[in-house]
């Protein structure tokens, strides 16, 4: 694509496009507008590819078409039956495809422009290919780790950040050295290799609760190739959907790595899990648990008038959301008020939870979050905690030597009764151990999360017909 | 083509705040979402993998072009129709959207 050739027509179509675009992510700003939005979006999109079709010189279709043919029934197939707990692997997927499809479009062009490419383009092309391959295989990482094809802990090994800062460095240079003579196509390659190898090692020692900062982050490197892309095209609807998906992708990791009290640099290099061990070594007081039975929690649940959900990734693990609904109900015929209390970074991604309960048919005025709710478990008589851990975890505010101290959680511990719903007395992945769970008015239940639910939902149905 | 490379900054960096902007009014609620949907956006790289793909530059651009518009196709149609999926889901008490 040769920006002094463009058709005027093609530029209107892609001014419709960019548009478009910015309506769709406005209609975000509320669920009822939203899928107004999200259509207007998909319009505009479907405009600037007709618009490159006709108009951008295009001279052979075959390979087009089989390529649009193909995309469209992957794209369909993941999208329709894939299920919503599946949503992190799904979103990591789908960075990687955007990862790969930006850098091997810079391949193409410095391959077909060779030494005609000017050092503006050279520029463009280096971090397109090098973003581009980046977020490739770290999405890649990503999605192993969720779908359990990696182990999710923290992969860690000495001299990581050193390595992996020097690689960082080493592409710079490149850059540098390839805007100085486009040329040397050499470079240009090993600067894609290097981008395939960094993605790689930047995503294995992050562990699995620090996922929705990465999946954030690399949302953002994927807009970015979608902009440097842009730059190197000469294409400004390029430029403008890579800024809003790099924005967009930028400001949540913000708000991810705000919401777990850390710092970027501490979520990219502060490989979490190396304070486990520690952590293991004094597993002193794991004896004094109130363990209860389900009856005991029956009991407790039909006696309450309020009662606040905290789900956390446990409940996606279980597929319990819809069990989550259905005691939900049951609690509510009862008489209780039912609200759910949603942490920033409950889940793998952000707005998990708020995805898995929607699916549930709760009832978006039920979810809040943590600002909203928190002051509230004061006067509420049963927090009952699905499958969370770290975001219940007093330690956070009241041991200054836990490695999440500082984080903002949820003042469960204040309600008058706490049920928690746990798989297995091990701490989780963050080996942190949660003193929630030996307060004196802590019930724990163990067991599958969906499994133990069923059976409160038939225990509180039982009590309140008898 | 300094001027190319300071209109092009100029775009970016008047999109990114505009994105800023609207990205900050996005609850918290719709923020899978908001990832699902601004990765279908950034499909629009779709464009540059049919231009690739189509100009007749060579076997080697063709192959690698039509990778390229085959992942861009699946985010593009794959993620707007799964953000549509998921804000079908999202309903108020009593059952209306």
């Amino acid at each position: 694509m040769n920006a002094h050739i463009v058709s005027p027509y093609l530029t209107f179509a892609y001014l419709i496009a960019s548009v478009c675009f910015i309506l769709a992510l406005q209609g975000l700003s509320s669920p009822t507008n939203a899928r107004r939005g999200n259509a207007i979006g998909a319009f505009g999109m479907l405009v600037a590819v007709v618009g490159t079709l006709i108009l951008a010189g295009i001279i052979d279709y075959k390979w087009i078409a089989a390529g649009l043919i193909i995309g469209s029934v992957i794209g369909a197939a993941m999208s329709i039956w894939i299920p919503m707990t599946k949503m992190p692997e799904r979103i990591a997927l789908s960075h990687c495809f955007g990862g790969l499809a930006a850098a091997l479009v810079g391949v193409v062009e410095y391959h077909h422009r060779g030494a005609a490419i000017d050092r503006f383009t050279m520029g463009a092309l280096g971090l397109e290919v090098f973003l581009g391959f980046l977020t490739f295989t770290g999405s890649l990482m990503a999605f192993g780790k969720l779908q359990g094809l990696i182990t999710g802990a923290p992969v860690t090994w000495k001299g990581q950040n050193a390595s992996n800062i020097t690689m960082f460095c080493a592409a710079l240079v490149l850059l540098v050295l390839l805007v100085i003579d486009p040329s040397r196509s050499v470079l240009f390659y090993a600067m894609g290799a290097l981008g395939l190898l960094v993605g790689v090692l930047a995503v294995l020692p992050i562990g699995g609760a620090d996922m929705p900062v990465v999946i954030s982050l690399l949302n953002s490197y994927a807009g970015l190739a979608s902009a440097a892309t842009g730059f190197a095209l000469g294409n400004n609807v390029l430029i403008i959907a890579g800024a809003l998906d790099g924005t967009s992708g930028f400001l949540l990791s913000m708000k991810m790595s705000k919401a777990m009290n850390r710092s970027f640099a501490n979520v990219l290099f502060g490989a979490f899990g190396q304070v486990a061990p520690a952590a293991d070594g004094a597993a002193g007081p794991a004896a004094n648990y109130n363990l209860a039975t389900v009856e005991d929690a029956v009991g407790v649940l039909t006696a309450s008038q309020s009662v606040i959900v905290v789900p956390g990734y446990g409940m996606a693990v279980s597929q319990a959301q819809h069990a989550v609904r259905e005691l939900a109900q049951a609690l509510e015929a009862n008489g209780a008020t039912v609200k759910y209390a949603i942490h920033p970074v409950a889940g793998r991604m952000p707005g998990h939870m708020n995805v898995l309960l929607a699916e549930a048919n709760v009832p978006y005025d039920q979810l809040f979050d943590l600002d909203d709710i928190n002051d509230e478990f004061s006067r509420t008589d049963v927090a009952l905690v699905v499958g969370a851990n770290d975001v219940v975890n007093p330690a956070a505010k009241n041991n200054p030597g836990s490695p999440i101290h500082g984080m903002p959680v949820f003042n469960v511990e204040e309600s008058r009764a706490v049920i928690v719903l746990k798989r297995s007395m091990n701490t989780g992945f963050a080996g942190i151990e949660n003193d929630l769970f030996v307060q004196p008015n802590t019930m724990m239940v163990l067991g599958d999360a969906k499994k133990t639910l069923r059976e409160f939902i038939s225990g509180v149905k039982e009590e309140a017909a008898a | 083509m300094a001027n190319e490379l300071l209109f092009g900054l100029f775009i970016f960096v008047l999109a990114g705040f505009l994105g800023h902007y609207v990205i900050e009014k996005v609850p918290p609620l719709l923020h899978t979402p908001l990832m699902a949907g601004t990765n279908a956006i950034s499909g629009i790289s779709l464009v540059g993998s049919l231009v690739a793909a189509g100009s007749g530059w060579g076997w080697t651009a063709t192959l690698l072009g039509f990778i390229a518009v085959t992942c861009a196709t699946i985010n593009t149609v794959g993620g707007f129709l799964i953000t549509d999926r998921m804000l079908k889901m999202f309903k108020r008490r009593g059952g209306k959207g």
